[in-house]
């Protein structure tokens, strides 16, 4: 019988069978971020346990290094900064690559590592940051890990895993105009739930995926995790192999049989299978706490938990269009390269944001990219439009404390998560694709960027 | 790590479906770069009206005097959703929960869970709902849960029950296939030799 992706990579990496199916899979690498890399570097180091193969690991500033012009190692974050050094520190004693703060090709990780040529098809890529499914774009199996876990990749070279399950979520038909990876990625969610993915490798497939770009399969990948998956990912082609060609770290030639082979066989059998139709979807924005609590934007709010309703102050029966928003966001690893701001910026040449909103940032998912979108004027139209331009960095995507919105306003954002809390106390985050928020921006409410296109 | 045997303890209901880690510890409690210092923080946002000037929501259930030193926790689905932070696991075990009972764990959380000793079962909402408020006993050897003269089967890969029930620290058990590593890395840099950088200057 056919294998799957996902099994071709898994038996691929398979360096022993342990008990009750598991196995030791290795791992070809790892990065750490500045949240927990200190504390799994420290606690090695303190157990005597060196880096297995420090060229295969790499370490970013991103979670909480201030993306304010001008920044330096202090962050907003009360006792931030040791966060920053004591993983600088760490990284250059186990002699791992590290992308620092002042660092020319700073970013987000799972925007820098494909940006760098880092992760490539057929790789097996972890980190500590349950995003990391993102990379699943380019055909690697890239999953999140816990500390703990991270150190056992750097100290043995290899992780010990249960077999996940195989699920294909397959879009058929072609995504509507103004319709984007982050609609498709919501209206799976939707409609399976946020534990929906539970077990499994979710593999995109379908004519709407093939015909994304890079960057819209990673946003696609990015909420593999919001699906519970261990992760997603898609068969590489033409597209993936295009983009990493001439990236700093990928190979001068490309292995392409082997890179070729890395498909699905057509009677591969997945045990889980989906199927939505690309071409009836909306653009999306949810509504709850919950990123299966999401709606096409021009439906209406269904009834939820009441708790959900009281966090977010919205009843059910009213539509979710034309709801006043205080904040807008674009950026995080889901929705913060260069395509994603082009598009946001072409709904804001030329106009100007409501006056009601009281805080619009943008925050380039990498220096690289900030650079590439100065070299268009993005940056100018973003400003004209009344945005803050920042530094890269995951910045409100979470609230670390020392930077937020006001307390209790309500935030329209291109980021993965809407928890209670998560952008600061009690702020209600609608999350949808940059088209939307920046759409939201200009209305000052929930607002259908098809009808700024259209206009 | 210590090994996991038998726990018994009144089910505290926490029964929301998709508890995220961003509650169980929010990103700004995270405090230091270390493991510890964390139980303070520990749903913060529920379990304090304010969570600035630590003063306690007298409705949020581990606040309530049945619940004072509780070991069990009961969840909803997909229980400890979101970030990847190990941070929620560690601050759940410093203030003393040895295992959450829910319909499904979210799968990071539940790795990090097994990495520190903490005890997911997995059981159907009905039974959870049911052992609210109930002195449960737990054993992991056999893999039941007991409570109101009921019994439960629940199912654990047997690597993670394993490592639960001896306390093995994992990085050591993977260690002793430290030759076979060696071996399968040297087929691979063979066969994958684009895998393998060198250490830049």
């Amino acid at each position: 019988m056919g294998r799957t992706l996902f099994d071709k990579i898994w038996d691929a990496h398979r360096v022993a069978e342990t008990t009750g199916g598991a196995a030791l899979i290795a791992i070809d690498r790892i990065f750490l971020h500045e949240r927990t890399g200190a504390a799994a570097l420290k606690s090695m180091a303190a157990a005597g346990r060196p880096v297995q193969d420090p060229a295969r690991v790499f370490a970013v500033m991103d979670h909480i290094v201030d993306t304010r012009l001008g920044r330096g190692d202090q962050t907003l974050m009360p006792g931030g900064q040791a966060f920053i050094t004591e993983t600088r520190e760490a990284a250059l004693a186990a002699g791992i690559t590290l992308f620092d703060v002042t660092d020319r090709d700073q970013g987000i990780v799972h925007v820098i590592s494909p940006e760098q040529g880092i992760v490539l098809p057929g790789v097996t890529l972890v980190a500590p940051d349950s995003h990391t499914c993102t990379q699943g774009a380019f055909g690697a199996l890239a999953w999140g890990i816990g500390s703990s876990e991270a150190e056992h990749a750097m100290a043995t070279g290899v992780l010990r895993l249960a077999r996940p399950g195989t699920m294909r979520v397959t879009f058929t038909g072609a995504l509507p105009s103004g319709v984007t990876a982050k609609d498709m990625a919501l209206a799976l969610i939707a409609r399976h739930g946020a534990g929906g993915g539970a077990g499994h490798v979710v593999e995109f497939a379908g004519e709407a995926v093939r015909c994304l770009d890079m960057e819209g399969r990673m946003t696609l990948c990015n909420m593999a995790t919001e699906f519970a998956a261990m992760t997603g990912i898609i068969v590489p082609d033409a597209a993936t192999f295009a983009y990493l060609a001439g990236r700093p770290y990928a190979p001068a030639s490309f292995d392409a049989p082997y890179w070729s082979s890395l498909v699905s066989d057509p009677d591969a059998r997945f045990d889980r299978e989906i199927e939505i139709d690309a071409s009836g979807l909306a653009p999306m924005v949810s509504w709850g706490t919950s990123p299966e609590q999401a709606i096409a934007i021009d439906a209406r709010i269904p009834q939820g938990p009441p708790r959900v309703h009281e966090y977010i102050g919205l009843n059910a029966g009213q539509p979710i269009a034309g709801t006043p928003i205080d904040a807008a966001f674009i950026g995080s690893c889901t929705n913060s390269r260069l395509s994603d701001l082009r598009r946001a910026a072409a709904l804001l040449k030329g106009k100007h944001i409501a006056p009601s909103i009281k805080k619009a940032l943008v925050v380039p998912g990498s220096m690289a990219v900030k650079r590439a979108a100065e070299a268009e004027g993005l940056d100018q139209v973003f400003t004209a439009a009344g945005f803050e331009w920042r530094n890269s960095g995951c910045s409100l995507c979470f609230y670390a404390g020392g930077e937020g919105f006001e307390p209790g306003s309500r935030t329209i954002s291109s980021t993965n998560r809407n928890f209670e809390g998560r952008q600061g106390p009690g702020i209600r985050t609608h999350i949808a694709s940059p088209e939307v928020v920046a759409a939201s921006a200009l209305a000052g409410v929930i607002a259908d960027p098809r009808k700024v296109l259209a206009s | 790590m210590k090994p996991v045997s038998t726990i018994a303890s009144p089910g505290v209901p926490l029964l929301i479906d998709n508890i995220d880690t961003d509650t169980i510890i929010p990103s700004r409690e995270m405090r230091s770069t270390g493991r510890t210092g964390l139980a303070g923080g520990l749903f913060a946002p529920w379990r304090y009206t304010d969570a600035d000037k630590r003063i306690t929501d007298p409705s949020f259930v581990l606040n309530q005097r049945d619940a004072i030193g509780t070991r069990l926790l009961l969840g909803g689905k997909n229980f400890g959703c979101g970030s990847s932070r190990e941070h929620a696991v560690w601050a759940l075990a410093e203030f003393g929960i040895e295992s959450i009972i829910a319909p499904s764990f979210a799968p990071i959380f539940k790795s990090n869970c097994i990495r520190n000793g903490l005890l997911p079962v997995e059981l159907p909402e009905e039974v959870v709902r049911e052992l609210q408020w109930a002195m449960v006993t737990i054993d992991l050897a056999a893999q039941t849960v007991a409570a109101k003269g009921k019994t439960w089967h629940f199912v654990i890969d047997e690597e993670a029950k394993a490592m639960l029930l001896e306390g093995l620290d994992a990085i050591d058990l993977t260690l002793k296939h430290r030759q076979a590593i060696a071996a399968w890395t040297e087929t691979d840099r063979a066969a994958r030799p684009w895998v393998y950088l060198e250490k830049r200057a």
